[in-house]
């Protein structure tokens, strides 16, 4: 119990210090979670969308797929990610790996998957409320799925914050891609990592609960955002 | 060869539509000039909505076919019919953008399909709510906002579905007057009710429809004074309910 | 549309913030757990970054994982401890040469029940005999790291196998040196740890150090630059520019500052290497 009550009031110093060593950890772990959720909803919301509409043979398949990809293992995408982007991988020549960017890249491969399979289940409901309306509007599946993606907007800024859960909490994928580099790699996860490592568990602990704070405070932001938004549109 | 400036007569060929091995429609067969509205009337389940589906083409026919005299009027890609159903979906936007949508669909320029949407909810009463979110209408309010999104796109055949079958009587006769009104603008209005009274109202023609068989199309006055299929006499004295 | 733009101005605009970032003058150094831990390169580096405008990116890894960096071509300079390990990576050409940069010793760590009955001893391959003999719990790193190739040398001079206790007593964990002391800690289990992250380690419980000061503890950390020719990205200049820093009057002297409470924990010594490790 000790040890947990040390921990609030560390967080709580922390906080209070504005340590400017930990605003720069944060601002890195917002910046690198928040363009990975950018760069993985540019590819996954479109597919979900269009997996949502079409039907072709293996749709299934695909879908079975994607909700397997969910599960990947962090370490595992980590690892891809590092054998492409290492000097002797065949992305070596951008020299990215131990840079932000790989980190972006490993975080956005893992939660592509979780966006297009979620974004899928929330449009198809959508597509049978909206097939028919929208053919006789003249809008056939390929059209729809513009349409879909913004009237399911409210929706998907769920479907995107669970994304940028998973992209924040994740550790094992960025610690391998990024190497944790103290001032310029290093994000609240792989800190929270050293901090266990050096057995400073309240300090890691305390990362620990600035961490849910964050994401907690963006959850709410967002969520009340999304909320004024959809009953606005009647939702 | 330029396309003649007018889609209809609009034909119905030895149409036919059976769903699981069940025929819903069978051997329907007619012609529909510009005119006056057609209503089409029937007991429940005479088939009525999948005869608008089919003529609209959500539906492929399982026999016959449809034929259109000609493209859309106005050329381009604009659709030479629409069709309003008796519960509109309404996108997730605002009143201006449902009716402006299949204008942008369409491929018209953003100013052109403000404009056109303006006029059409003008014509429906609504350009007071153009801003307002679509879903938050009442539901006479969302129909009349249908009407005005199929109208925006000024097709040459309207279809409605039992446009006023889910409103109240206030609601249900404001829609009926835009119905009338988009006819007198020129729009062939083919239109389904189970209400005779509109139907006296607003038909020019009647097609009458009978577990799923066309039994008798004629004009709307010598229809109901003097009834040709015995059925249908059965059906204006409120004796065939199926 | 207009969210496409929005999405495509926002990816720009990181790219371009993360590019300003890759822009500042670095070179990359795959390290030790044991170096990073410790704390060390949080004393030395800034030192160096004032003197030569250059900040070093550190990635802290086990010795062998360090290596494989440096073959992969993805760091510019390496700076580990595993001598042969060492001598093999210059041998096949991937970096060198190595220079002797500074040492420190291990220790063996056990609980305070000391049930082995350990505690004093100077002789570490009759420590581990005994441990061996006592089945007592041990924790290793398991990693091919530097500090887990000393403690399967120091395993091979005690001439016992410890994999025989694989499963029950002897506990290899695959993870770094923190983890392995965390371990231990909680099983109250002995294992071989570097001085530096012991003494910089901060949930010891009933840890207490059992073995230290046999020669066979030396532990001897050296550094070399990946080789430009085979990586031509490599920042040879520049990371040449840092070895001979660490083993400058200036980078020794740095290294010597390092003190926790009191007690120094790394020793340079590029001059004079010890030749027994």
């Amino acid at each position: 119990m000790d040890d947990l009550g040390a921990a609030f009031s560390t967080a709580l110093g922390l906080v209070a210090a504005g340590d400017p060593a930990l605003a720069a950890i944060v601002g890195l772990s917002l910046r690198v979670s928040v363009t990975a959720v950018a760069l993985a909803a540019f590819v996954g919301l479109p597919l979900g969308a269009l997996l949502a509409v079409a039907r072709f043979p293996g749709r299934r398949g695909v879908v079975v797929a994607l909700n397997a990809l969910m599960g990947l293992p962090p370490v595992v995408a980590g690892l891809l990610i590092y054998l492409l982007l290492s000097r002797s991988g065949p992305l070596g020549r951008f020299g990215l790996l131990f840079t932000p960017s790989a980190m972006v890249v490993a975080q956005a491969v893992l939660i592509a998957p979780i966006l297009a399979a979620l974004s899928r289940q929330v449009l198809e409901e959508m597509w049978e409320e909206y097939a028919e309306q929208l053919r006789s509007l003249g809008a056939g599946p390929r059209r729809a799925v513009p349409t879909l993606l913004w009237d399911g907007r409210f929706a998907l800024l769920t479907v995107l914050l669970a994304g940028f859960g998973r992209a924040s909490a994740e550790v094992g994928a960025v610690m391998v891609v990024g190497g944790n580099i103290e001032g310029f790699t290093r994000v609240m996860t792989t800190a929270i990592a050293l901090e266990t490592s050096k057995g400073d568990l309240p300090l890691a602990l305390a990362l620990g609960v600035v961490l849910m704070a964050i994401v907690l405070t963006v959850n709410a932001l967002a969520q009340a955002a999304r909320d004024t938004a959809a009953r606005w549109a009647g939702g | 060869m330029r396309a003649p400036d007018t889609c209809l007569p609009l034909r119905a060929e030895g149409l036919g539509y059976a769903a699981n091995g069940v025929a819903v429609l069978r051997d329907v067969s007619f012609a529909l000039e510009s005119g006056p509205p057609a209503l089409i009337i029937g007991p429940n389940g005479a088939g009525k909505s999948v005869l608008l589906r089919l003529l609209h083409g959500l539906l492929p026919p399982t026999a016959g076919a449809v034929r259109w005299a000609g493209e859309n009027r106005g050329g381009g890609r604009m659709p030479r019919d629409a069709m309003v159903f008796q519960r509109p979906v309404m996108l997730r936007r605002s009143v201006l953008a449902n009716a402006a949508y299949p204008l942008k669909l369409a491929g018209l320029p953003r100013a052109e399909r403000l404009r056109r949407a303006r006029a059409a909810l003008g014509r429906v009463g609504l350009d007071g709510l153009a801003d307002r979110p679509a879903r938050r209408l009442s539901g006479g309010e969302q129909q009349r906002l249908a009407l005005a999104r199929a109208s925006a796109l000024d097709p040459e055949v309207l279809f409605l579905d039992e446009p006023c079958a889910s409103l109240d009587p206030a609601a249900a006769r404001a829609v009926e007057a835009i119905v009338a009104d988009i006819a007198a603008r020129g729009a062939k209005v083919v239109m389904t009710t189970q209400d005779l009274g509109q139907a006296r109202r607003l038909a020019g023609e009647v097609l009458f429809l009978h577990r799923g068989r066309l039994l008798e199309h004629a004009p709307a006055a010598a229809f109901f004074a003097d009834p040709k299929a015995p059925e249908a006499a059965a059906f204006l004295r409120g004796e065939l309910v199926w | 549309m207009i969210s496409w733009i929005l999405r495509r101005g926002l990816l720009a605009a990181v790219v371009l913030s993360f590019a300003a970032n890759a822009q500042e003058r670095s070179i990359t150094v795959a390290s030790t757990t044991s170096t990073e831990q410790s704390g060390l390169f949080g004393h030395i580096l800034p030192l160096f970054t004032r003197e030569a405008g250059i900040a070093v990116r550190v990635v802290a890894v086990g010795t062998g994982q360090a290596l494989d960096i440096g073959r992969r071509g993805d760091a510019d300079v390496v700076f580990v401890h595993d001598r042969a390990a060492e001598e093999r990576f210059v041998a096949e050409g991937s970096g060198g040469p190595r220079r002797h940069v500074m040492y420190n010793d291990f220790v063996v760590v056990g609980p305070a029940a000391d049930p082995a009955r350990v505690n004093g001893l100077r002789d570490t391959a009759e420590a581990l005999r005994r441990i061996a003999a006592a089945r007592a719990p041990f924790v290793s790193r398991g990693d091919r790291s530097g500090t887990h190739a000393a403690e399967l040398r120091l395993w091979r001079q005690a001439e016992v196998d410890p994999a025989g206790g694989r499963g029950a007593w002897y506990r290899e964990i695959g993870q770094g040196m923190g983890p392995v002391l965390n371990t231990a800690a909680a099983q109250n289990a002995y294992a071989l740890t570097d001085r530096g992250t012991w003494l910089a380690f901060r949930n010891r419980q009933e840890l207490r150090i059992a073995v230290e000061g046999d020669a066979r503890l030396f532990n001897q950390y050296g550094v070399m630059p990946v080789n430009p020719r085979r990586h031509p990205h490599v920042k040879a200049a520049d990371g040449q520019r840092f070895i001979d820093w660490l083993v400058s009057a200036a980078g020794q002297a740095a290294i010597a500052g390092h003190k926790i409470e009191g007690e120094q924990l790394f020793f340079p010594n590029a001059a004079r290497p010890e030749p027994t490790s």
